[in-house]
């Protein structure tokens, strides 16, 4: 399941991290028109993105984030071709994980 | 009253539908699932109840070392761009609150080492309303705010 596309670009000493999630983040408010019942809440609880064994960030997300979440944040002290490892788990204890190498 | 239950119903079928999953998969259990996420701090209705839920105070200080780029007027409220920078130096986290929102506790970021005071992100938006960016720095709350105006219709008004 590829649901995650992530870039790092390092410029300086710092590491840009862009990552999309495909997900579909439902409130559990919305209610579905042909049935008429609510859609359950299902979205991403935790971000996490790991730079070798240092946890550089941790999003904890509510049901307000978009679908198909966009994240992006910033870090020092990796060096070109360090590899970034960004993971997540949803409210259904679903989860996936991706790398990339630092550019 | 008839919300309330509503609530209390959605909260069971949510649990028990992590419990299923998670034992379906057979690797993780449902405590490690949900191990650090603030339940409460996501529920509470209110800034402040969020705020204490998460940070154990709502005691902000105004801070202009903290920018909130977001548009004045978003046409989608599903889908609105927020970005914060801080020049707050160490920050512990930062936490984006949508202040009208029917939860208006909406992402939090923990910082870990080297990271730097930038977070970027898209949110949804229920009606007009500010846009709270809270960054968490020497056990202090630091905040600044931003007025998002969203039009569901979605023709830009």
């Amino acid at each position: 399941m590829a649901s995650i596309k992530i870039r790092a670009k390092m410029s300086g000493d710092v590491t840009t991290v862009k990552a999309l999630i495909k997900h579909p983040m439902d409130t559990g408010l919305v209610k579905d028109k042909k049935t008429g019942k609510a859609i359950p809440a299902h979205f991403i609880q935790e971000v996490t993105c790991e730079h070798g064994s240092n946890k550089v960030m941790t999003a904890m997300w509510g049901a307000a984030v978009s679908k198909n979440p966009y994240l992006s944040f910033k870090f020092a002290g990796a060096k070109a071709g360090d590899t970034i490892k960004l993971s997540w788990v949803d409210n259904k204890g679903e989860s996936d994980s991706a790398e990339t190498q630092v550019s | 009253m008839i919300d309330m239950k509503r609530r209390t119903f959605l909260k069971g079928s949510v649990a028990a539908g992590a419990v299923s999953a998670a034992m379906g998969a057979g690797l993780l259990t449902p405590r490690m699932v949900l191990a650090a996420w603030p339940t409460a701090a996501f529920e509470a209705k209110t800034v402040d109840s969020a705020l204490d839920a998460l940070m154990g105070s709502h005691q902000l200080e105004g801070s202009d070392k903290i920018s909130i780029r977001a548009p004045d007027i978003a046409e989608n409220g599903a889908v609105v761009p927020v970005s914060v920078e801080t020049s707050i130096a160490n920050p512990e986290s930062i936490s984006i609150i949508a202040e009208k929102n029917a939860s208006p506790m909406t992402a939090s970021f923990v910082m870990g080492t080297g990271a730097q005071g930038y977070v970027s992100t898209r949110i949804k938006m229920g009606k007009t309303s500010s846009v709270i960016a809270v960054v968490k720095a020497d056990g202090k709350l630091y905040s600044t705010g931003k007025e998002v105006k969203v039009t569901i219709g979605g023709c830009g008004g």
